[in-house]
């Protein structure tokens, strides 16, 4: 028999890895917060289990409307997603402008959801830039008008704000689609038979396309659904949505408060899964109406406007998160800026100077652990796909085990883990938090790095072989510089996923190892605008810089080669 | 819950016999000793950044002069904080807990003492500086919210409600006088008044407000609350808040978040009247470039609510010396001088200026308080806090009633 | 005993026969001399390229396999495709992007040659036997399709391979170059005494190859 290398007999145990560190927080998590959901936690006094805790729930005031809340702001912010980066795809793949939006995917992808969200608010509140700019010239308004935004009663800013962050996330998994599948020819194929070009996306690659992102469609509905910290800072809060309701009740002081919290994470667990078997039958019937119009041949060729909105949409989410973000800078140097003045009276650098000092030690920690994460999750990740398990059974274990934290809401899980990781010791220590980084920083490394390692023809591989080099070999001299741009762009994706942690570095760290983004959401409550500027600014340009040196490095690498070009 | 408080202060009892060996403020050397290469993980409300900035000057010196060395954890509520105690008890964590220093006062206060959550050897009036403390002239230093404070926290700043205005929006005598004057003024200019969402401290402070000012019978509110009463008494603040939330900015449908956040909105045309619980919060803000220098405050001659915040040290806390230095600093001259400086915070001081020795008085002289700010004499009586249960029983029907403002 | 004689040199195949589930997609049992070639031909998808994949030790594990392998007398079966020395060319070069032309070589020649000049001056002269000298630090990606192919057969070449496999080689090269390639392979080939397999549907290829023929599906 052929003898293992070492290496490789290290990598055998790689998924088994990945298995271990994401099934038994999550699961570890999940017991431990359906236990005092159904009121056990005999260290609080909880020792028959009752549905007390659910009672305690539904009899909160506006539960139903909260809980309504999340259904529609999850749903609709999702459905809105999935039309617009498909439509934006479909639309703009190909033309002139697109490999331009694709650069600019990236960097709004590392921006973080406070940050995005914050930017978007001072740019479309009532007294925002946009406001500022035609008042009170056009608008003739002194003060600004009394309008409900952001928290309008719809949770359409919320909506907005998701919109804007997932829209790009799910392009870039569909772009990466488009490369397995031979679009480009495929497209030709139907504009031949006629099709316009949306009608020839929607049935020929779409069907294939979803295919391969639909679990991700999955994650972001869930995650929509349960956002705190962009609920926070754009949706209502009277009543705020479920999620937010969920982490008021963790943080109350009456104990008896923990049971109903564990409770309303259920809740919440249930309202996904309702949302899941919604999206499914939602699936059925697009496949029945796809069907029924391929049946009747129309070609819709006339699509101008229909193409044109999309790529609009595309622009102006884009703008919005950029120019957000471009605005948050303004103020962080901003002196004296009252309304309608659309650009600062005078320009300070007190806020950075008052905050650089402070920012320091944050900036270490969500370094620290940014780094830690998201290398050992890039590595396991890397050593899965160089010796992938044998058995398909296997593999379908992995593949459950990175779905398991994207798709069970974050708060059934984390309220338990902040127990266990106390109990355990390991409690806001450095440890604790990788290891909780670590079950939201995999699924997305392996998101990442999975079709660009399986789309590198395996016949390099042979070929390396049949040269007589061993799979160490092969994989350090060939297959790794081969895929250095994608194996560095999933770092710097787990890297920004790290950074932009809010909920679980809240609840783990415990405030004690606060990083740029528990700091950013803690200030975004209320301090002076400017400081915030400082922070969200920080908060995009970390995880902005991974970015750019994962371009980079490969770039300045491979100078001289053609064939390492980014596609 | 009366259930698990009872199994919660059995157990407690328990642990506490168990750990005799707190350090004792009577013997400050020791203290001093114990503390030094300690951090003091402060759980303190961060939504401020002046504050945050006094607190990391406060945390440069101890390190320097003590070699203690302080995080601030910086919370949204100070719920948070309790919680986590409440956590690792749960846990079973009785020593070497996260939490060594809480920033508090009222209902979280009589929460944590209650449950027997705070380090019950009593210290506060130990700390070498509490000599310096104005009890006799400032009476809420030892009765927090009406719950006797026992030594059990260490008194920090003073609060006292005050209003602020635009004087280039609004004209001084056309300010409200007075609860009532404010319903009229808001009927008057709907969308330009608002007060943060309750149960933000702030917030429910001005329903406290209302409150004192309308109640038939005051000392019905210096007691804890009894339910069958609760709708008599409380009604003629929620015959006001029915009148006065449709005028408030977004017709009640949102509220700020917290001070900071009307301050902002003040800053942004939306708000013509905001308030603090800092009197000197206008000129604070005025320097920090967040108001316009037109920026005043006033108040209502019948009187605001007044009251004194301060820290406390959990039962399970790891470093309770450097905790107790910390403490004790922060009461120093020195530090309350500073703090009273509008430039740095504004926050009033807790000590008696008679008792200072010459050089820390003329400190305490030389701070300009700012033009937004009003001279001590004129900040009218001080109304007292309600007991910590009014606070809470407010709260939840202030939610049941108005909390789907949509 | 006299059979495994006759077998002491060039490549043997002996009762090899491969399936996919109980489809038998190929059996084959010969024997290639050194210098001389085989040449299986069969429709797309009829499964011939397993026969190459069989004998450089990567065969897919959905394909279930049985028979043996020698080259030059030795047993390859069970071993790993780096102790086959079974050298490879696909229809496409399949040219490392990430390292020059020389650099491609490099990788190829085997570490028992030690001495860098003396590795560099292998390299220099492989690329001077096929018409590339010059292109030592090139780019792989800037050369035409005729120059890529012949870095890709320099590579096998300096890997001191035992036998040449051939995946449909010249089927993405215009005719005029195909025939030259052919020409080039096939005489390196017999000049150097490697088996060579050749897998095609292209019967000029047969033509040229001029050895045995096996046709499958």
């Amino acid at each position: 028999m052929q003898k293992e290398e070492p290496l490789f007999r290290i990598a055998r145990l790689a998924p088994f890895m990945v298995i271990l560190l994401l099934t038994v927080p999550v699961l570890a998590g999940l017991a431990g917060t359906i236990l005092p959901a159904f009121s056990y936690l005999p260290a609080l006094g909880g020792k028959a289990p009752s549905p007390q805790a659910f009672r305690a729930v539904f009899a909160e005031p506006n539960i139903a409307r909260s809980m309504a809340l999340s259904l529609w702001t999850g749903l609709a912010s999702t459905l809105l997603s999935v039309l617009i980066a498909a439509g934006v795809l479909a639309s703009g793949f190909g033309t002139a402008g697109w490999t331009r939006m694709v650069h600019l995917l990236s960097p709004i992808l590392s921006v973080p959801h406070a940050a995005a969200a914050y930017g978007l608010m001072v740019l479309i509140m009532p007294s925002g830039f946009l406001a500022r700019l035609i008042s009170p010239e056009i608008t003739g308004w002194q003060n600004p008008p009394d309008i409900l935004i952001p928290g309008d009663p719809w949770g359409l800013t919320l909506i907005a704000g998701l919109v804007a962050k997932e829209v790009p996330f799910l392009l870039l998994l569909l772009i990466a689609a488009m490369g397995q599948i031979d679009a480009a020819r495929s497209l030709q194929m139907t504009s031949a038979l006629g099709y316009g070009r949306l009608a020839g996306f929607f049935h020929v690659l779409w069907p294939q396309l979803y295919r391969q992102v639909r679990f991700a469609v999955f994650a972001v509905l869930a995650f929509s659904a349960t956002a705190v910290d962009v609920a926070v800072i754009l949706g209502p809060n009277a009543p705020s949505t479920l999620s937010v309701q969920l982490v008021h009740w963790m943080n109350d002081p009456d104990l008896a408060m923990r049971f109903t919290a564990s409770a309303g994470a259920m809740v919440q667990l249930g309202l996904v899964l309702l949302l899941f078997a919604f999206w499914l039958a939602l699936e059925k019937s697009v496949t029945m109406v796809r069907r029924h119009f391929a049946k009747g041949g129309l070609r819709f060729l006339s699509d101008r406007i229909a193409t044109g909105t999309f790529r609009f949409a595309g622009w102006l989410l884009a703008l919005a998160t950029l120019g957000g973000l471009a605005l948050l800078a303004v103020w962080s140097v901003s002196g004296l800026w009252p309304f309608p003045d659309a650009m600062p009276a005078s320009y300070t650098f007190k806020a950075w100077m008052r905050a650089l000092p402070a920012i320091s030690g944050p900036m270490a920690t969500t370094f620290e652990i940014g780094f830690l994460s998201a290398a050992i999750a890039t590595l396991l990740c890397v050593l899965c796909l160089a010796s992938p398990l044998s058995g398909k059974a296997a593999n379908r274990f992995v593949d459950a085990s990175l779905a398991l934290p994207l798709l069970v809401p974050q708060t059934a899980f984390l309220f338990g883990l902040q127990i266990a990781a106390i109990k355990t010791g390991l409690g806001y220590g450095l440890t604790a938090l990788v290891l909780v980084h670590l079950v939201f920083v995999m699924p997305y490394v392996f998101l990442s790095l999975r079709p660009a390692w399986k789309s590198l023809d395996p016949r390099f591989a042979l070929v390396a072989g049949a040269l007589g080099k061993s799979r160490t070999q092969t994989l350090l001299r060939i297959e790794l510089p081969m895929l250095i741009r994608p194996v560095l762009t999933a770092f710097a994706v787990g890297f920004a996923v790290s950074a932009g942690l809010y909920l679980p570095t809240l609840l783990i760290g415990a405030g004690r190892m606060p990083t740029i983004t528990t700091e950013a959401v803690a200030l975004a409550a209320g301090a002076n605008r400017r400081t915030i500027g400082v922070y969200a600014f920080l908060q995009a340009a970390i995880p902005f810089a991974g970015f750019v040196l994962a371009f980079a490095v490969p770039a300045w690498l491979f100078r001289n080669r053609a064939g390492m070009r980014a596609a | 819950m009366k259930k698990l408080l009872a199994a919660l202060s059995f157990s407690l009892s328990l642990s506490t016999t168990a750990f005799a060996a707190d350090p004792d403020p009577a013997n400050w050397p020791s203290v001093l000793e114990d503390a030094k290469g300690e951090t003091v993980y402060w759980n303190a409300w961060g939504g401020a950044d002046n504050i945050n900035a006094y607190i990391a000057w406060a945390g440069g010196i101890i390190e320097s002069r003590h070699g203690v060395k302080l995080v601030q954890v910086k919370l949204e509520d100070t719920a948070t904080a309790l919680a986590k105690v409440v956590a690792e008890k749960a846990a079973g964590k009785n020593e070497g807990g996260s939490v060594d220093l809480i920033w508090i006062n009222g209902e979280n206060f009589a929460s944590m003492k209650s449950q027997g959550l705070l380090l019950s050897s009593p210290w506060a009036e130990k700390l070498p500086n509490w000599k310096y403390v104005d009890a006799d002239g400032k009476p809420t230093v030892r009765t927090d919210f009406t719950i006797p404070v026992e030594g059990l926290e260490a008194p920090w700043g003073m609060a006292k409600l005050v209003f602020f205005h635009d004087s280039a929006k609004t004209k001084a005598e056309d300010l409200p006088k007075s609860a009532a004057d404010l319903l009229a003024w808001a009927e008057k200019n709907p969308g330009r008044f608002s007060y943060p969402m309750p149960p933000d401290f702030i917030g429910t402070s001005f329903l406290k407000q209302v409150l004192s000012e309308r109640v038939a019978d005051k000392s019905k509110l210096l007691a804890p609350v009894k339910e069958e009463e609760f709708a008599a008494v409380s009604k003629p603040l929620f015959d006001y808040l029915d009148r006065l939330n449709p005028n408030l900015w977004r017709k009640g449908k949102a509220y700020p978040q917290n001070y900071p956040d009307m301050k902002r909105l003040m800053a942004d045309g939306e708000l013509d009247i905001t308030f603090a619980f800092n009197p000197a919060d206008g000129s604070a803000a005025i320097a920090a470039g967040e108001l316009p220098d037109t920026v005043r405050s006033f108040i209502f001659p019948g009187g605001t609510l007044g009251n004194t915040h301060f820290v406390a040290i959990p039962y399970n806390a790891n470093a309770k010396a450097g905790a107790m230095v910390l403490a004790d600093f922060l009461m120093s001259p020195e530090a309350q001088a500073h703090k009273q400086d509008p430039k740095v915070w504004g926050d009033p001081t807790v000590l008696n200026l008679a008792a200072l020795p010459a050089e820390d008085k003329a400190k305490f002289a030389s701070l300009d308080l700012g033009i937004a700010t009003l001279k001590p004499d004129q900040l009218g009586p001080a109304l007292d806090e309600p007991h910590p249960s009014w606070m809470v029983r407010i709260e939840t029907e202030w939610k049941r009633r108005y909390g789907a403002g949509n | 005993m006299a059979e495994a004689d006759n077998h002491d040199s060039g490549l043997a195949l002996q009762s090899v026969s491969i399936r996919l589930g109980e489809r038998l997609l190929l059996s084959v049992d010969t024997h290639v001399a050194p210098g001389s070639v085989l040449t299986v031909m069969g429709p797309s998808a009829s499964g011939k390229s397993t026969l190459l994949a069989f004998i450089g030790g990567f065969l897919d594990k959905a394909f279930s396999a049985s028979g043996t392998v020698l080259i030059d007398g030795e047993d390859m079966t069970g071993k790993s495709p780096q102790e086959r020395h079974a050298g490879i060319l696909f229809q496409d070069p399949l040219l490392f992007p990430h390292m020059s032309v020389g650099g491609n070589l490099l990788f190829a020649i085997p570490s028992a040659v030690r001495t860098p000049s003396e590795r560099n001056s292998i390299a220099r002269n492989m690329l001077a036997g096929m018409e590339l000298e010059g292109c030592f630090d090139h780019d792989p990606a800037r050369l035409s399709g005729g120059q890529k192919a012949r870095v890709a057969l320099a590579r096998t070449l300096v890997s001191e391979p035992r036998a040449l496999l051939l995946d449909e080689p010249f089927s993405k090269l215009d005719s005029a170059l195909r025939q030259q390639m052919r020409e080039l392979v096939f005489s390196l080939a017999r000049e150097r005494g490697l088996p060579v397999v050749l897998v095609t549907h292209d019967p000029a290829d047969a033509d040229a190859a001029g050895g045995q023929l096996v046709t499958i599906g």
